[in-house]
């Protein structure tokens, strides 16, 4: 033993040399900077995601500049940068900060100021560079006010007025602002209330109304007695649908009388007023004389705003309820769906199909099926599901509503069912794998226990394979909650008028088309007027569909461990 | 090697054999031969089980002793390319004419596996499953019949206070009891056990074969074995496979003591190489 020992002391270099790409080091070297970099890349993206999302809905304070040429301006900083400044440019400064500019090689910075007041300058962001300024400050009464129309105003109350009465600037306090705001806050949800739901009750009414009436003239004709009937009960019924929306409207104007009783002057910095009504603003604070607990107050309430409202100003504020509802409902939907076919088609492929070269060559085309551009299945929904599908079923159930389309058009069915389409070779190819990795040890003792093949499935390779299953679901799920190009195809709009559920009968209005977070983030980013101010939006919304997708991932993800306890206890 | 085949020999003539006393033949193999696409696997077997005792199939590994047992349930059905010629008589009916109940005939045949292969419910889902696919759902039956074939594995007393805990959290061995309590429990005639010990420690081993002398009688038992002492320990008469081929079948005391081939000479010795 000894003797042996001392010989591979001799040459521990020799046998070390020879030794290294055997233990496949730089092979392991490699996968581990590989695996960093790409972790670092995911972390990254979610530290942009996340940080952006989050510090968006944080009151900021508002600077209030005083420029160099006399006027002045207020705005939130929003970040600043390093620029060369033009040669015009540099021409008309003065020499000292020419010098100033020349020792910086040619560069200047400047800070870009969200100014809000767009229905005053045309713009609501401004670049100011840092020689254009001489003094800056932070006054404590500067207010940032937010309002249903033109974006946000930065200035002063002036003064409020409240029927016959007017407040002046002295007595404006911020408690009585508030109290009053309130009040107008809650005129303006009436009004909508009663526009929006119960002026809405009547109209869909006499919608349905209407549509009897069709259906009996096209079920009788226009001239027999039957119609005639029906028509006479329409007219009576129409005429009392008309007396109740007749004196809704009457409310809601007198509501709307007293409403404009209330009115709020604001002056911005230099000295232009703009006077609107109190209820049209949807929230108001002094940016810089908040305490810490009210920032979180606006904060949250401003989070609260975005999850639960509907947007405003072609989508770039208010909040994205429809878009969060229609995403959920339908990613149920397309899992609803996806999971019965994939599974199905699976069970079918592996366990009764003849493994032969046509199964191999399903098979291979189904996994090829994952690469086909998504705006392709979109093109299919809407030609298959919509225009054939849809227009037939149209014909045959709703022949009182045409020409204008029911399921002839795209919706939040078509759009599941496209997508479940586009996610089923991912809960194929899962579904198979899973049925493939049952023992056939535990299929042949239910075959020997007298169980027919369909039995042997369902009772015991089923339960099996099911975590299996579940992976591949939560894949698809995943995947098709992150999809855009082919809903904008099949049902996806930019605003909805209406949720897909409701509160009306059936409940889950399928052919309704509906709004999307994947699309509103396209939407707001790159189709709004001002990209500046979407820019936060398409952050937080970002944030969002990631938590949307990451909370129904992780209920999967918990049925699955759930059932992997149930049939995975340790053996032996 | 040479040691124990001296204890062995020894422990031979101290076997308490079970006695002989067939009722009459109940499965009757006649000239079956089997196929797995071009290679034989069974040549023109010939032979006759006995209702109510306990014969074991012998060997060298890759005889052919799990196929000629599995083609007894027509479990090999399930491989493709399979064919077979001959017959087997269960019951006075040829189990491989076209137009058998397949699923009929395995109802009457319980079988045990080589691995215990549980069904991941819990246990007493477990052994009611023969049950469960003849479609009763009454709940006293399934308790009863689970209680009393638990008790005929005697598992009962190591399982009672969880018979609805997981069945995949249970010992090897009990694991192996609990599917022969699956297989007792749909009341077949005959029991098939494919090597039911291979897998199981000495202690539990024991306990099957305990259990197997107590079954002895009510069902007919066909076990296959490696274990030349558990052979002569269980079975009334003993089957010697050689490449596929039945070489002798006899009384198990017979085979053991007084061989007329020299191969089972050879094997049941030890001598075999
Ligand atoms: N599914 C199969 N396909 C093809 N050949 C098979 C198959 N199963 C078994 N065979 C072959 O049939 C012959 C008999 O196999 P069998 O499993 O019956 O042997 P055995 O006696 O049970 O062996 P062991 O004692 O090792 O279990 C072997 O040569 C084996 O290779
Ligand atoms: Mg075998």
């Amino acid at each position: 033993m000894n003797t042996k020992v001392s010989e591979i002391d001799k040459k521990p270099k020799h046998i070390g040399g020879s030794v290294l790409p055997a233990r496949g080091e730089p092979f392991l070297w490699v996968m581990g900077g590989t695996l960093a970099i790409g972790i670092s890349m995911i972390i990254g993206f979610l530290v942009l995601i996340f940080w952006n999302g989050l510090v968006t809905f944080f009151p900021k304070p508002i600077h209030v500049l005083t420029l160099k040429d006399g006027s002045l301006l207020a705005g939130e900083p929003i970040r600043e940068e390093y620029y060369k400044p033009g040669k015009e440019q540099l021409e008309m400064l003065d020499a000292a900060t020419r010098e100033h500019i020349k020792r910086a090689q040619g560069f200047a910075s400047r800070t870009l100021y969200h100014t809000g007041n767009f229905d005053l300058y045309n713009e609501d962001y401004r670049w100011v560079s840092d020689y254009e300024v001489a003094k800056t400050t932070l006054p404590a009464h500067v207010f940032f006010i937010e309002r249903v129309e033109w974006g946000p105003f930065i200035g002063f109350p002036e003064s409020l007025r409240a029927g016959s009465e007017i407040i002046s600037k002295a007595s404006v306090s911020y408690g009585l602002l508030n109290a009053q705001h309130h009040e107008a806050v809650e005129r303006r949800e009436q009004i909508l209330r009663i526009e929006r739901s119960d002026i809405g009750k009547i109209n869909r009414r006499i919608e349905s109304e209407r549509l009897a009436l069709r259906r009996a003239a096209l079920k009788h004709g226009e001239n027999s007695n039957e119609y005639r009937k029906v028509s006479a009960k329409y007219e009576e019924r129409i005429a009392a649908l008309q007396g109740e929306y007749d004196k809704l409207r009457k409310e809601a104007e007198s509501i709307k009388e007293s409403d404009s009783q209330y009115e709020i002057t604001l002056r911005d910095v230099n000295g232009l007023e703009k006077t609107l009504p109190l209820s049209q603003v949807v929230r108001l604070y002094p940016a810089n004389g908040l305490t810490s607990f009210r920032k979180l107050g606006v904060y949250a309430s401003r989070w609260l705003e975005f999850l639960t409202r509907e947007p405003r100003e072609a989508n770039t504020e208010g909040g994205v309820m429809p878009a969060i509802f229609g995403t959920f409902v339908m990613t149920v939907l397309m899992a609803l769906a996806v999971a019965p076919f994939g599974v199905i088609a699976a069970l079918y492929l592996r366990e009764y199909a003849r493994q032969g070269h046509l199964v191999s060559a399903i098979r291979i085309c189904v996994n090829n099926l994952a690469g086909v551009p998504s705006i392709v299945y979109g093109v299919f929904g809407l030609g298959f599901f919509a225009y054939i599908v849809g227009a037939t079923i149209d014909e045959l159930f709703f022949p009182e509503r045409l020409p204008n389309p029911t399921f002839g058009t795209g919706g939040v069915l078509w759009a599941s069912l496209t997508l479940a389409l586009l996610t089923a070779p991912v809960v194929i190819v899962a579904t198979e794998e899973a049925l493939a990795a049952v023992p056939q040890s535990m299929r042949e003792g239910s075959l020997a226990c007298g169980a027919s093949k369909w039995q042997t499935i369902r009772y015991v390779v089923l339960p099996k394979a099911m975590p299996g299953i579940m992976t591949g679901l939560i894949l698809a799920m995943a995947r098709g909650a992150g999809e855009v190009a082919p809903l904008m195809l099949v049902g996806v709009v930019k605003i909805a008028p209406e949720l897909p559920v409701d509160g009306f009968f059936p409940y889950i209005h399928l052919e309704r088309s509906f709004m999307h977070l994947g699309f509103h983030i396209y939407d707001v980013g790159f189709q709004s007027r001002n990209s500046e101010a979407a820019k936060p939006m398409v952050f937080v919304t970002t944030l969002l569909l990631i938590t949307l997708v990451a909370i129904m991932n992780t209920t999967a993800i918990h049925i699955r461990n759930r059932l992997k306890k149930k049939y995975y206890v340790g053996h032996f | 090697m040479v040691d124990s085949r001296v204890t062995y020999t020894e422990s031979l003539e101290t076997i308490n054999y079970p006695k002989h006393g067939g009722r009459g033949v109940v499965i009757e193999i006649k000239d079956f031969s089997l196929w797995y696409g071009h290679q034989q696997a069974l040549f023109n077997n010939t032979l006759s089980i006995e209702r109510g005792l306990v014969t074991a199939l012998i060997g060298p590994s890759g005889c052919g002793k799990s196929t000629l047992i599995r083609s007894l349930n027509r479990m090999n059905d399930l491989i493709d390319g399979l064919r077979t010629q001959g017959q087997i008589h269960f019951s006075d009916e040829n189990i491989y004419n076209p137009n058998v109940d397949v699923i009929g005939l395995r109802k009457r045949m319980g079988m045990v596996f080589q691995k215990p292969n549980p069904f991941p419910m819990t246990i007493s889902e477990n052994v009611t499953y023969p049950l469960k696919v003849d479609g009763i759902r009454d709940r006293r039956l399934l308790d009863e019949t689970a209680e009393k074939a638990l008790r005929a594995a005697a598992l009962w007393d190591e399982v009672k206070e969880r018979l609805h805990a997981n069945a995949l959290g249970l010992s090897g061995g009990q694991q192996q009891r609990l599917c022969i309590a699956r297989a007792i429990a749909g009341d077949p005639e005959v029991l098939l056990m494919d090597e039911p010990c291979s897998a199981l420690d000495p202690l539990a081993t024991a306990k099957i074969e305990d259990l197997i002398y107590q079954l002895r009688g009510q069902y007919t038992i066909i076990i296959v074995t490696h274990n030349m002492q558990q052979a002569a320990r269980v079975s009334d008469n003993t089957a010697f496979m050689y490449l596929g081929k039945l070489i002798e079948y006899g009384d198990t005391r017979t085979i053991f003591t007084n061989p007329k081939h020299g191969r089972t000479q050879d094997y049941v010795t030890g001598r075999f190489g």
